[in-house]
């Protein structure tokens, strides 16, 4: 399967990835083999599998609500590239 | 042109659960300081698995019934894949091709006209972080982000912002029957989108879709709709065609504003959650909480009008909440009497004593029993009714019983002839043109002497005393 740039363009935009021509091009046939690869799965009949939402045989694990301390706001923002008044700061956000 | 409206609703109530949807943070967040309601898991750091909150799949299931949908017997949750500051993960774990409610209905009525609007799919998601847009650089407040949000889905069956404001009463209505969400507008914890298009009348084709966001109150959804509804008919009449787009309702200026083109169309990519077992809904535990579900406003209208013998409006007025309901039931049983005669006096004198002072039907300082007793000494001719809107002020204001009060105030109801014969003479000798009026055949002016007498005895007068002995008199002199 081959992707246009225009695919890959598409998937940067989503992922708000700024990308120069030849990284798109790189990009492109990288993500185009991927694609390949997992293509070789549609060579396997299964038209007599159901689909599946998981292979862990495992179904309704769920705790009660029980509210428990969160974390000390500094440990919160230990991490944050940036912060101010006590959140964590970012680029504009163009609404 | 005669177009017609296709509206469909996205609610998204937050659910009033002691914890987030999964993780143990304290999911009552309203006024918190920011980031304070937070963990590892709602802040998307590695290393870190979610758990679903039982309670919240509970409340989801309980808010499908209400609803008449279809309960899922296999569902699962989807990560929703976007990119933006409010999602700590990348992703928001919401749920896609199976919900655990589809399928359902909710009546509504305009104008006396009941119709009946679908509901395609109510599910269980996460709330998102909220962002404060600062001049050059944005805040992330992460303490709603995994807050438990049910998302319930119309079908496009909705024909006229008024029905369209009318479904998020009877929703709001629903939610806080059931006690799972405060469905609160004002403070965000019920959100609204519609999507609106027009068609020709008589036709079936579908137009245009365009998305309104930012409707945050009933007012808005209504006047949102409005202002769409007539922007599209004016592409449509100058013969242009309506674009896809999203917009966004500005309440400042009343009008609708793009928000988002067709170019960055929504593109998700969703795939089920792979931390996330999915849920096998048993027919037992549905049938459980089928039983636990209260009585909706829908059935107790229905109720109060066969039972109580009200007439659709005040049944209506009643059941909006269901404190007042409650409250209404319980004076009904102390007082014995009509359950008509106490409607007035909870939708007229306490509703306008609650709002005067900006309080909650929970919060009401005079108990049902007490508005009973205040009823029962009207009855019997203890007090005045006009009086008795003045006792319930002051029961209102100072928590005191009626009887206390009309004791202490002197305000009993004087029936004694002499006294009233008195102030009848009185009001007869200070109005003589009224009184020739009278005579001259204009017998309703006797009303208006009668409200002469009654300001004489300061409103406490039998007032049936008070007309028999004005008309004996006038006839005498
Ligand atoms: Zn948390």
């Amino acid at each position: 399967m081959t992707l246009t740039l225009r695919d890959v363009e598409h998937i940067a935009d989503l992922a708000r990835l700024a990308l120069t021509a030849e990284e798109k091009e790189r990009f492109r046939e990288q993500l185009s083999a991927i694609l390949d690869y997992a293509a070789s799965l549609q060579r396997l009949d299964i038209s007599d599998i159901p689909p599946t939402a998981t292979v862990l045989p495992l179904r309704n694990v769920m705790r009660e609500d029980v509210a428990r301390p969160s974390l000390p706001p500094e440990d919160v923002l230990a991490n944050a590239p940036d912060t101010a008044e006590g959140c964590f700061r970012v680029r504009a956000i163009l609404e | 042109m005669q177009y017609e409206p296709i509206i469909g609703m996205e609610v998204h109530a937050e659910l009033l659960t002691a914890s987030k949807m999964f993780c143990g943070c304290d999911a009552h967040i309203f006024g918190a300081p920011p980031n304070t309601h937070v963990c590892p898991v709602c802040l998307g750091l590695p290393g870190v698995l979610p758990v679903i909150n039982r309670k919240a799949v509970e409340y989801t299931l309980m808010a499908g019934l209400a609803l008449h949908c279809q309960i899922a017997e296999f569902s699962v949750f989807a990560r929703k894949n976007y990119t933006y500051p409010d999602l700590p993960k990348g992703y928001q774990i919401s749920q896609y091709e199976l919900p655990l409610c589809r399928d359902g209905w909710l009546d509504v009525e305009v104008d006396g006209q009941s119709r009946r609007i679908g509901i395609t799919r109510a599910h269980l998601e996460e709330d998102t972080a909220k962002l404060f847009h600062a001049g050059g650089y944005s805040l992330v407040d992460f303490n709603r982000a995994g807050v438990p949000l049910l998302e319930i889905v119309s079908e496009p069956d909705i024909r006229s912002p008024e029905e369209a404001r009318q479904y998020l009463i009877r929703l709001q209505q629903i939610l806080r029957y059931l006690g799972v969400s405060s469905a609160d507008m004002e403070k965000g914890a019920m959100r609204c989108e519609a999507n609106v298009s027009l068609r020709p009348v008589g036709s079936t084709a579908l137009g245009t879709k365009v998305e309104v966001k930012n409707l945050n109150s009933f007012r808005s959804v209504k006047l949102a709709l409005e202002y769409e509804i007539e922007r599209q008919a004016r592409v449509l009449e100058a013969g242009g065609t309506v674009e896809q787009v999203t917009m966004g309702w500005d309440e400042v200026h009343n009008r609708t504003v793009v928000q988002r083109s067709k170019e960055y169309a929504d593109d998700y990519r969703y795939f089920p959650e792979p931390d996330l077992p999915p849920l096998e809904i048993s027919r037992e535990w549905v049938a459980e909480i089928r039983s636990r579900l209260p009585e909706l406003p829908e059935a107790k209208r229905a109720r109060f009008i066969a039972d109580y013998g009200l007439d659709a409006q005040q049944a209506e007025v009643l059941v909006q909440e269901r404190a007042v309901a409650d409250y209404f039931e319980e004076a009904v049983a102390a007082y014995g009497g009509a359950a008509r005669a106490v409607a007035p006096w909870i939708s007229g004198e306490l509703f306008r004593l609650l709002r005067a002072q900006g309080l909650e039907m929970a919060e009401v300082p005079v108990p049902a029993k007490a508005l009973a007793d205040l009823l029962i000494l009207i009855d019997e001719g203890k007090i005045t009714s006009g009086t008795g809107k003045q006792v319930l002020a002051q029961m209102f204001a100072s928590g005191r019983s009626a009887a206390e009060i009309v004791e202490a105030e002197g305000l009993a109801q004087v029936s004694d002839a002499a006294t009233l014969e008195a102030a009848v003479r009185k009001v007869l000798a200070a109005y003589p043109d009224e009184v020739a009026k009278y005579r001259e055949g204009k017998s309703q002016i006797i009303g208006w002497l009668m409200g002469q007498v009654m300001r004489e005895t300061k409103g406490k007068a039998n007032p049936q005393l008070v007309r028999e002995l004005l008309e004996r008199q006038l006839r005498q002199c």
